[in-house]
């Protein structure tokens, strides 16, 4: 029991990352991560969802008729999802409005589906809120990464602090105007995958499709 | 690919003498950090360093790439362009021959959206900072270099110039426009036509590629400039101006990143020739081919696919 739920806590974090592992929530690592304060409050409002939903879902897990249990999930995360918002306009407010849609889409993030579908349904109240918890801090395990890497970059800054100091005011560091834009964010998860599957090796996938077969017994 | 370069000679030496020895310097450094790269990717993915350095793909790659530059870019930028170019779009996916994207291209618009203003240096055409100067501003060191090189690409004067509500007539009164783009530069232009008319001559390209290409341009830009002169260049500026005539004959040639079939090559150069027109003439900045090559490089699949040509007996 013991090995079971340490398993499901920090599996999400490395070996089964939600973000690099299922490549599910990429829309939101890519969107809020070219600073880190508004990455972190993505974070806690993500990390926040996920764990409370799973707790929601699994306590009345039993009393959902099956037919139509994705919607009252979703019913579920979005109630939680306005709560998120109204406490982040109250206390962050510009920030907030930095992640404009992003917290709003929290919604349709498929992480926060797949957990409470995928575990909650099934799964008693402790372990799905470890699953929850995990989930939330794997994905902002790498969201953290992406989003200091790019600031760092891009601006030569962790949030907002100067620390390499930029060539106009002085300094040595030339901005990589790059790491702003959207595909620097692809760049970025792309190669965390590849070392953390470098790493760990049985995250390695088969080759399924190989292309010349695949011409070939389409033209038979 | 030996005879690549040496068709490439001559533009290289026409842009040295408008633009000064940014060009050379620049070429020599995308070499020498192409193969000090390309050399240790080898050695650490075990491959015979000796048979893949020497057949010459390295160096044209290093060559395109220097043209593209600005002159006077800072080395970093380009030692970043060619790491890019060199070790992920060539070597991540595979090495010689499994790139999808080119890599001299793919790595001067990398080095394009990461450094902006380093890349929009260039000189007024024939008065260009000293030897000793060029080191000085290629190393990054100059006090405030780009004021002491204040000149402004024909596209660039073009795209401002339209931007500020200014008709054609009364934008190309100015002295970077030359007789049929821009001043001087058009040499370039035409030296770039006299090395792809030696490639083809020694059947290193197929002529169809290049003419579908200027075709295609021509014609798009003959449709707008009928429609409205005053707004859209003349087709003969849109061939000669930026870097039209170089990826007609040396970048969408190159046999890797490009479609594989007849028909798909013919196709892949007209769609780059109407990207690159509809992002140099609508688009935020003033050159559109690499980005036009780039999309056009992932498409270059599906062209395979919708041109195969029949298998002998099949229905």
């Amino acid at each position: 029991m013991k090995n079971q739920a340490k398993e499901i806590f920090l599996g999400p974090l490395i070996n089964n990352n939600p973000v690099t592992l299922q490549v599910l929530g990429i829309c939101s690592a890519l969107a809020v991560t070219t600073s880190l304060l508004p990455a972190l409050l993505m974070c806690m409002a993500l990390t926040s969802v996920a764990t409370l939903g799973n707790v929601s879902v699994s306590l009345i897990r039993h009393h959902i008729p099956s037919s139509i249990r994705i919607i009252i999930q979703i019913t579920i995360i979005s109630s939680l999802v306005i709560i998120v918002d109204q406490i982040l306009r109250a206390y962050a407010y510009e920030t907030s409005k930095q992640l404009s849609v992003f917290v709003g889409l929290i919604i349709t993030n498929c992480i926060v589906l797949a957990r409470t579908e995928g575990f909650a349904m099934n799964n008693g109240i402790g372990m799905s809120f470890l699953d929850g918890l995990g989930h939330g801090l794997g994905y902002s395990l790498i969201l953290v990464i992406v989003a200091s890497t790019r600031e760092l970059l891009g601006a030569g800054t962790l949030m907002g602090v100067s620390i390499l100091t930029l060539a106009k005011d002085g300094g040595w560091f030339h901005p990589i105007g790059l790491m702003l834009m959207a595909p620097s964010g692809f760049f970025i998860i792309g190669l965390l995958i590849w070392l953390i599957r470098s790493w760990q090796k049985p995250q390695l996938e088969q080759t399924v499709v190989r292309t010349h077969t695949l011409v070939r017994s389409e033209a038979s | 690919m030996l005879q690549v370069s040496i068709a490439l000679v001559p533009g290289i030496l026409c842009y040295a003498w408008i633009m000064g020895w940014g060009v050379i310097l620049q070429c020599l450094l995308a070499i020498l950090f192409a193969t000090t790269l390309e050399s240790i990717v080898l050695l650490i993915r075990r491959i015979p360093v000796k048979a893949f350095l020497f057949d010459g793909s390295t160096v044209v790659t290093a060559l395109l790439f220097a043209i593209c530059l600005s002159p006077y870019a800072p080395w970093w930028a380009n030692l970043a362009g060619i790491a890019f170019g060199v070790v992920v779009i060539k070597h991540c996916y595979g090495g010689l021959g499994q790139n999808i994207f080119n890599p001299a291209i793919a790595g001067y618009v990398f080095t394009l959206l990461c450094f902006p203003m380093e890349l929009s240096i260039y000189p007024d055409p024939g008065n260009y900072p000293g030897f000793l100067d060029t080191i000085r501003i290629i190393n990054g060191n100059f006090p405030h270099y780009p004021d002491a090189i204040a000149g402004a690409t024909v596209l660039s004067t073009l795209k401002s110039g339209l931007h500020d509500m200014k008709m054609i007539s009364e934008i190309s009164q100015s002295p970077v426009f030359g007789v049929l783009a821009g001043r001087s530069t058009e040499w370039i232009a035409a030296l770039w036509f006299a090395g792809g008319i030696f490639l083809i001559v020694r059947k290193i390209i197929k002529w169809q590629v290049p003419v579908v290409f200027l075709g295609t341009m021509f014609l798009i830009s003959l449709v707008f400039y009928w429609f409205d002169s005053s707004h859209y260049p003349s087709p003969v500026f849109t061939l000669f101006a930026g870097g039209s005539m170089l990826a007609a004959f040396f970048i969408i040639t190159e046999p890797v990143s490009s479609s594989t079939t007849p028909a798909g090559r013919l196709l892949f150069a007209a769609g780059t020739a109407i990207f690159a027109y509809i992002i140099r003439t609508w688009g935020n900045y003033p050159d559109g081919i690499a980005f036009a090559v780039l999309i056009m490089n992932f498409s270059a699949p599906l062209l395979d696919r919708l041109t195969r040509p029949r298998v002998l007996g099949e229905r």
